[in-house]
């Protein structure tokens, strides 16, 4: 049973078409990369995958649930997940608090108006070894405002991780990590939950052949390959999109 | 897996203060009512206000949401606490009680509507909200009084006992201990998950859409609670003074809430008291027969604060409090 | 009949006061995201000057209120200059605070000048008495104020539209900090365009002295009609602005003919569904 499944997802905006008849499927536990150039309609597909965006025709399943026209705030409740291209973070909060704030939210906690926060000692032990995963434990009373952008990067998928998502959506992590930060942010993928089923958007190709078990390819908001990452290496269509027309790789 | 951190746990204020701090609270009020007899008026306005600062203190400092249009929830409190004591009973309690919840119930109204939008769209409609209150409010004469107020109602005794004199004593502890318990609520209340919830969603609402918080219903909470509150300061007013002008229900009095929040510092409640108290001192101290001269006072103070580093009031009256507690511990060691 | 063609007059002439004060605000709120409350102190500033040179030194209305607006201007370009553009990085609530201060600052310097009273602006001989339009006859005041009001919009289209002036306008108020690696000088179109907005606000606080009376009080009692006004038409708007100004001036005339019991409380309750239904701008989706 696949834990994602995308059947013939369409949208156009006007005469535009940015999604052209995209299907996929996720089994739990795979990685998934979604590559093209710019434009292709990458971040569109995601952000109709988690609901952002609505889609014009097709159907999106979580698991049993046909989630297609549910809004995105209950399909993060279900488990599916996603980070943006550029950090959305609450500046001023530390990052203890805001891990903290995303478990509220997934265990319901959230509408507690009377019992002080750092009395829920369980909600703040899951936030401390969240954060001690991915090595910002040294970091848990630091504010975004404070931190390398690098580290950032990292708490928002610490914030991801403490929803506990069944699948996640990961929209270009590496997106202005510097080169001296980039191996934190690859450490830490490397080290997301085993079960986890992910979705990644990413330029980057040394590590979307590293990381990625299948590859799938968008162009003009088409699926123009899919395949293992050799599959899509030796791909002769995919050079000349991708890569222009002298294609190498 | 590693459970607990080594580092100390700590978010982002300090939430419980040790008990010596409520102590000293207690101990202000006593001091203030023994070293100021003559000046218990202006203290008990300004306890008045304070709580009226404090409930907009929880829609413009913990959830951003920068409002012009607070006094109609205070004004509305008001008049349903004189109405309260003209054809229901005169227990100023109970008439504390009608004020609170007319307060949460013109929120809960306005709010539904209002709390859709953000930004100067939000701070608009929130003006044309309580400029639409003050013209029923003039319009309804017969049931407000119009220009002329709403008078003639007595407050009985506080517990069948303390009566409301001319003198003001009892005035002034019933304002003051109202506060004292306002603001230990309303922190309580805001050191939950919720009031971190509104703290989210004033720095990154897409953050918070993206974690699946439905912000709607959260805004709407906090303003309802904000206006229960709201309406406590008004029906507080109406009793103490025992009359209640249609100036409860103005611009005027919304905006002088919100510089006088912006004056002691948004965001943690202790600001709203503090600004209340040092722009309702200076207005005292520097009104005198000419009342342009105070605009030059005020309009001065206003713009150096702005060019002061942030929080600095209360950073400075920390360090006041701090060398004030040295210099006591000193002396007694 | 006559009543509805008063109204639309009356509102119209009302209205073109309003846009003239407004269109500064609401381009300096959507170029610099400065939220300046003091604005009606420059259409005070202007009435006043104008006021005083023609009343108390003898100067022609011409002259009078050209000084007026040089000075307003000249005036304008120091405030921003020294003092308005280190508000640009502060937080909003700092902005209301300070510019609120600056109010109250500015009224108290009035008062210190020229006393509580109303200030009276007397009009030129060209400007009193009626003139005949088709079948109906109109005070003349009337007649130049819609009149100035169609050439200021004239001249801003123009300024917007057909100038490179223009051009850097409209680019920054898109994308400030793209504009200035563009190489337009962003300082020079943030001060040139306050200090246009305040020149115009002091032309309309000289146009409007019967309408809004000219007191101390002023930049503190019209400061909310300029805020809907701004926030309806849409930030950085000027024919948002120009929309906005006329239709809330005839309604707000209309509810003072017909409604004056209910104060302006349709004025409040237009500009209530304006907002909720075009959040962002009158002409804006």
């Amino acid at each position: 049973m696949s834990v994602l499944r995308v059947e013939n997802l369409n949208k156009s905006f006007g005469g535009l078409k940015v999604t052209d008849n995209v299907s996929l499927s996720l089994e739990a536990g795979e990685r998934l990369a979604l590559i093209g150039p710019n434009g292709a309609g990458k971040t569109t597909l995601v952000n109709q995958i988690s609901g952002f965006l609505g889609a014009d025709a097709g159907a999106i399943h979580l698991q049993d649930d046909d989630v297609t026209h549910w809004p995105g705030h209950k399909r993060v409740r279900r488990g599916l997940v996603r980070t943006f291209q550029i950090s959305k973070l609450a500046q001023t909060l530390s990052a203890i608090d805001q891990v903290a704030l995303a478990i509220h939210q997934r265990d319901g906690s959230i509408n507690n108006m009377w019992r002080r926060k750092t009395s829920y000692k369980k909600v703040l032990d899951e936030a401390h070894s969240i954060l001690d995963a991915l090595q910002l434990g040294r970091l848990a009373t630091t504010t975004p405002a404070e931190m390398a952008y690098g580290d950032q990067r990292l708490v928002e998928v610490a914030l991801a991780l403490a929803l506990k998502p069944r699948v996640l959506l990961l929209d270009e992590p590496m997106a202005g990590v510097p080169k001296s930060e980039a191996q934190l942010v690859l450490d830490a993928l490397e080290r997301l939950p085993a079960e986890l089923a992910v979705v990644i958007i990413e330029h980057d190709m040394d590590l979307v052949f590293r990381f990625a078990h299948r590859i799938l390819v968008l162009a003009n908001g088409a699926v123009l390959a899919a395949g293992t990452p050799n599959d899509i290496r030796r791909n002769e269509i995919v050079r000349a999109v991708y890569l222009g027309k002298a294609g190498q790789l | 897996m590693q459970a607990i951190s080594v580092l100390p746990r700590m978010t982002s204020a300090p939430e419980r203060f040790p008990w010596h701090v409520y102590v000293i609270g207690l101990g202000l009020i006593f001091g203030l009512y023994w070293l100021f007899p003559g000046n218990m008026l202006i203290m008990t306005r300004i306890a008045i206000m304070a709580i009226l600062v404090m409930s907009l203190d929880l829609l413009t400092g913990y959830a951003g949401l920068a409002t012009l249009g607070h006094a109609a929830l205070y004004g509305v409190g008001a008049y349903a606490a004189a109405l309260c004591a003209k054809f229901l009973t005169g227990d100023p309690l109970v008439g504390l009680v009608v004020a609170a919840g007319v307060g949460a119930l013109l929120a809960l109204i306005s709010g539904a509507f209002l709390v859709r939008y953000q930004g100067l769209t939000f701070l608009m409609l929130t003006i044309a909200v309580v400029e639409i209150m003050h013209n029923l409010a003039n319009k309804m004469q017969h049931i407000t009084g119009g220009d002329d107020g709403l008078s003639g109602f007595t407050i009985d005794p506080l517990f069948g006992t303390f009566e409301f004199d001319i003198f003001g004593v009892t005035a002034y502890w019933y304002s003051a201990i109202a506060l004292f318990l306002c603001y230990m609520v309303l922190r309580r209340i805001m050191n939950s998950p919720f009031g971190l919830c509104c703290e989210g969603i004033r720095e990154n609402r897409d953050r918070m859409n993206a974690n699946g918080t439905r912000i709607y219903p959260q805004l709407l909470k906090l303003y309802v609670l904000s206006g229960a509150f709201a309406g406590i300061a008004g029906g507080l007013s109406a009793q103490i003074t025992q009359v209640v002008g249609l100036d409860s229900m103005g611009f005027t009095l919304s905006a002088e809430a919100l510089v006088m929040l912006v004056l002691g510092g948004t965001g943690n409640l202790i600001g709203a008291i503090l600004g209340t108290a040092l722009f309702t001192g200076i207005h005292h101290f520097a009104a005198t027969t000419n009342p342009f001269h105070w605009l030059f006072v005020i309009g001065g103070l206003l713009m150096l604060v702005v060019f002061l580093p942030q929080g600095f009031v209360q950073k400075a009256v920390n360090r006041l409090g701090r060398r004030v507690v040295t210099s006591t511990a000193g002396v007694a060691a | 009949m006559s009543l509805l063609s008063n109204i639309l007059i009356d509102g119209v002439v009302y209205g073109m006061v309003l846009f003239i004060i407004s269109v500064g605000l609401s381009v300096t709120m959507g170029l610099m995201r400065f939220i300046n409350l003091s604005h009606g102190a420059f259409a005070m500033a202007g009435g006043y000057v104008a006021a005083l040179l023609i009343r108390e030194q003898g100067f022609g209305f011409g002259a009078g209120v050209a000084l007026a607006l040089m000075f307003t201007m000249a005036l304008a370009v120091v405030l921003e200059t020294f003092v308005f553009r280190h508000l640009y990085k502060k937080s909003e609530l700092q902005q209301v605070l300070f510019t609120i201060g600056f109010t109250f600052a500015c009224i108290a310097t009035a008062n210190l000048f020229a006393g509580a009273y109303i200030q009276t602006l007397p009009l030129p001989e060209w400007m009193q008495g009626s003139v005949a339009l088709g079948a109906r006859t109109l005070p003349k005041q009337r007649v130049v104020v819609v009149a100035t009001g169609g050439f200021v919009v004239l001249l801003l289209w123009l300024l917007v539209a057909r100038t490179r002036f223009g051009i850097w306008l409209r680019a920054s108020v898109d994308n400030a900090g793209m504009s200035s690696s563009l190489g337009i000088n962003i300082r020079l179109v943030q001060c040139a365009t306050f200090a246009t907005g305040a020149g115009l606000a002091a032309l309309g606080g000289v146009l409007g002295a019967e309408l809004m009376p000219l007191e101390p009080f002023y930049p503190l009692k019209y400061l909310v009609l300029m805020l809907v006004v701004v926030a309806v038409g849409g930030l950085g708007s000027i024919s948002g602005t120009l929309c906005a100004a006329l239709l809330l001036g005839i309604i707000d005339t209309a509810s003072r003919y017909v409604a004056s019991g209910f104060g302006n409380l349709f004025f409040y309750a237009a500009m209530v569904l304006l907002l909720s239904v075009r959040p962002h701008g009158i002409l804006r989706r």
